[in-house]
């Protein structure tokens, strides 16, 4: 029993290790600016999530307690990962296309990150009608 | 053998965030740089979960959420002064 | 009934909070308990000023299996990256923008969508339209656009729809 936990924990560590050197290797690697943002967002999430479940099942079965705060920094990691990549892809947005070099917004005229002050007035002069004397 | 293998995730992570820093360092824009610095906090979170564990002790939980809380922070903050100018409005 | 709306606002965030500080302080006890449980109905209390609106949720047992089928996801997407990153060179692989036109309404149901398109296979969402009416979604390798499309309307479009609306 003893050495199934010690091999679990061990390849929890080295996929975590892999997982984690693939990512930031991603960032060197790739070659454009939006593909660079996939390699740490993804890889580096079961990196992390890796490491801590070797840690919760390491204080488990070797130091005999149920530590299972470990959770909570991986949910806040799942939760936060997509907002901070959609706001780096919104940074790369802003800096490095027009409006022109994007592609269709389906039906809408434009992306959000392209707003202006002018179209936030005409969509609420849309949005209320007129006021009648 | 889970010296061993602690030992091989500390290594890679620690190159990971060698990496990361050359990364920093040689980015051609200022998103690259965001995104650079974001990964070597989550980088971070992950030696510093791995150093508690070696040591046998908590004490490193809770330094670690305030890595994770900070980094997600200061990520949203450097991008929204970027997009907007401001952070607060 | 009004009463106990009135006393709990928001009830999964009283739930989220109750959890988070049984978790913060990982140990079991009765003691914790209560008072996570207190400051689950204390916080939204006196938070309520700033979340007027509740989420309405239709079927919240579906979310189980939404998680599931998206933790899984979450670990196929970390090896497929990493087989891309590691395996493939740069010239072979193909960078593309895929519109999704979205038949989701509610900002919350939105918000989901967008973060389980970014932690799936191969896909990242970028933006919104202006007028919230397509998702703007970038690939890593997508030799055939269309069917990233499809797959992503297919698979989790679909269950956010049975949850929200």
């Amino acid at each position: 029993m003893e050495t199934l936990f010690e091999f679990l924990v061990a390849a929890f560590l080295v996929t975590a290790g892999i997982f984690g050197i693939v990512g930031s290797f991603g960032l060197i690697k790739l070659n454009d600016q939006m593909s660079r943002l996939h390699a740490p967002t993804k890889a580096t999430t079961l990196g992390v999530g890796g490491v801590l479940l070797a840690s919760m099942l390491h204080a488990a079965a070797f130091e005999k307690y149920f530590s299972y705060h470990e959770l909570m920094i991986t949910l806040f990691l799942f939760l936060t990962a997509p907002i901070t990549a959609n706001f780096i892809a919104k940074v790369h947005i802003h800096r490095q296309e027009t409006r022109d070099t994007m592609p269709e917004a389906g039906g809408d005229d434009h992306w959000a990150t392209h707003d202006t002050p002018e179209d936030e007035e005409r969509r609420s002069a849309e949005q209320t009608p007129p006021a009648e004397d | 053998m889970i010296e061993s293998a602690a030992t091989f995730a500390f290594a890679c992570f620690a190159l990971a965030m060698l990496m990361n820093l050359w990364k920093v360092v040689t980015a051609p824009d200022v998103a690259d740089r965001i995104l650079a610095l974001d990964t070597m906090f989550i980088n971070a979170i992950a030696l510093m979960v791995l150093y508690g564990m070696a040591l046998g002790t908590e004490i490193f939980f809770e330094a670690a959420m305030i890595i994770a809380m900070l980094g997600f922070v200061s990520t949203v903050a450097y991008a929204r002064f970027i997009l907007r100018g401001n952070i607060i409005e | 009934m009004k009463l106990i709306w009135r006393l709990f606002p928001h009830p999964f965030l009283t739930l989220l909070l109750t959890l988070t500080w049984l978790l913060m302080v990982n140990r079991w006890s009765l003691n914790s308990l209560v008072f996570g449980f207190l400051l689950g109905v204390v916080i939204p209390f006196v938070t309520q000023p700033f979340w007027p609106n509740r989420p309405n949720l239709r079927r919240p047992f579906k979310i189980a299996e939404y998680i599931l089928v998206v933790l899984l996801d979450i670990v196929q997407a970390n090896i497929i990256v990493a087989r891309i990153v590691l395996f493939k060179p740069n010239a072979d692989r193909r960078p593309n923008w895929i519109t999704i036109p979205l038949d989701l309404k509610t900002p919350e149901a939105i918000t989901a969508l967008a973060g389980t398109i970014t932690m799936t296979p191969g896909t990242l969402s970028a933006d919104v339209s202006d007028e919230g009416h397509a998702l703007l979604v970038h690939c890593l390798d997508a030799p055939n656009p269309d069917a990233v499309r499809d797959e992503i309307k297919q698979r989790y479009e679909r269950r956010l729809m049975e949850i929200f609306e």
